[in-house]
């Protein structure tokens, strides 16, 4: 099926790359200032930050956070997040008896709007594979373990929906700003492999 | 196509590799990749559907071991040379054919917020009327395609239950292929854990996929 014909070129992905951006370059198709300012975007415009502050905001407003349930699209644009195909972005909220997992087991689809790209284990075999068959064995995994009578639902991200997971906000939160918020609210914690910080927990986890 | 891709429910891929606070790049190369795929696509307009089928077609042993951006770099060469952008000379050469006219990039970097802004495009609104509703039970249709399929094999020919109407969409499985948009309703259908995996699975648990009007019929 696959008609690559890659023996002529460097098995180096990195020199592979390099060979084909100045060739792409000097036909003209790309602006190398182009590519530095995608890269930037990749690296620092978006990210899980941009979720941790949707998240933090709605557990400071419940209407918000009923609008964030009901049509994320215009709740993110109410706070100015837009773009990365955010248009068909669904939330999704934990409660004391409902925790979601998200997935793409057919490929790698994420919420890049809300928490930019995914990270290796996302987008790697052991997860996709697991995730919808075992996703108690998954949590355990990533250490976290829920009472058994708990509903686990798993979101196969199989079409042109993404979504972000509203993790449960941590006890002995109260009173926090929203910045602090933020800071309790771990990528993971939006895929549904964590839960939220506890205030005071060292950050252990990724820096979100 | 029945490929190694289709992986919900398999077994023995090994423990999840979980690296915590890793970068979104772990070499410069991986996001010179993603760059160029989007500065490429205004030449190719090739669609999310294709890169997908295209990255299914690597071989098994490549698609389990090869780096994740390694993958995106040979589907975009395949892309690329579908849509005629470069040729086997050229990229054997890394030079420019004799005669190659010299264009003018399409992105450039006041375009970058373009690129950013796109809000996602396969929604379509042309008000064709839901065959289903919320509560409703359905069955995902047993198929086996060669080509480009988002119903997943480990749903199909299970019973489910409409959780919600998603409204109108591009259909992945002809669009993949040329064949058009076929736009249709995207329903996200529960299926219960036990009625994908048996009885050892939790009794309250449910996977829940988004699948087309064509993936389903009524149960």
């Amino acid at each position: 099926m696959s008609n690559d014909h890659t023996h002529d070129q460097p098995s180096d992905p990195a020199l592979q790359v390099k060979a084909l951006e100045s060739l792409l370059v000097e036909k003209g198709y790309v602006d190398p200032a182009a590519l530095d300012a995608l890269v930037d975007a990749y690296e620092n415009k978006i990210g899980p930050h941009v979720g941790a502050r949707v998240v933090a905001h709605a557990w400071l407003d419940p209407d918000f956070k009923r609008a964030l349930l009901t049509d994320a699209k215009s709740a993110l644009a109410g706070l100015g997040i837009t773009g990365w195909r955010s248009a068909n972005l669904i939330a999704l909220e934990n409660t004391p008896g409902v925790h979601n997992l998200v997935v793409c087991t057919l490929c790698s689809c994420y919420p890049w709007s809300v928490l930019g790209l995914p990270p290796t284990w996302y987008k790697s075999a052991p997860f996709r594979s697991r995730a919808v068959i075992d996703p108690r064995g998954v949590l355990g995994e990533f250490g976290v373990e829920l009472p058994e009578d708990m509903e686990i639902r798993v979101w196969d991200s199989t079409a042109e929906l993404r979504y972000l997971v509203v993790p449960q906000r941590p006890p002995g939160s109260e009173g926090l700003s929203e910045d602090d918020l933020a800071a309790l609210v771990s990528r993971d914690s939006m895929i549904g492999t964590g839960l939220a910080r506890a205030p005071g927990a060292a950050q252990e986890e990724d820096p979100a | 196509m029945n490929g190694i891709h289709d992986m919900g429910g398999m077994h023995g891929l090994g423990p999840i590799e979980i690296e915590p606070d890793g970068p979104v790049f772990h070499a410069p190369w991986e996001g010179r990749v993603m760059a160029l795929g989007d500065s490429m696509g205004p030449w190719g307009n090739w669609t999310v559907d294709r890169f997908r089928h295209l990255r299914e077609t690597i071989a098994p042993a490549d698609y389990l071991t090869k780096p994740y951006y390694e993958q995106w770099l040979m589907t975009f060469l395949r892309l690329f040379r579908e849509a005629g952008l470069v040729s086997e000379a050229e990229l054997a050469s890394g030079r420019p054919e004799a005669g190659a006219p010299k264009q003018q990039p399409k992105i450039r970097v006041e375009d970058i917020a373009r690129v950013a802004g796109r809000e996602g495009t396969a929604r379509r609104e042309d008000g064709k009327p839901p065959r289903f509703q919320p509560g409703d039970a359905v069955v995902a249709r047993i198929i086996s395609p060669t080509g480009h399929t988002r119903l997943p094999r480990y749903a199909r020919g299970k019973r489910g239950v409409i959780d919600r109407d998603h409204g109108v969409f591009v259909f992945a499985d002809t669009n993949a292929h040329g064949r058009g948009e076929t736009p249709q309703h995207v329903y996200s259908v529960r299926f219960a854990a036990r009625e994908l995996w048996g009885a050892t699975a939790a009794p309250r648990d449910g996977v829940y996929l988004d699948l087309w009007n064509d993936h389903l019929e009524p149960s």
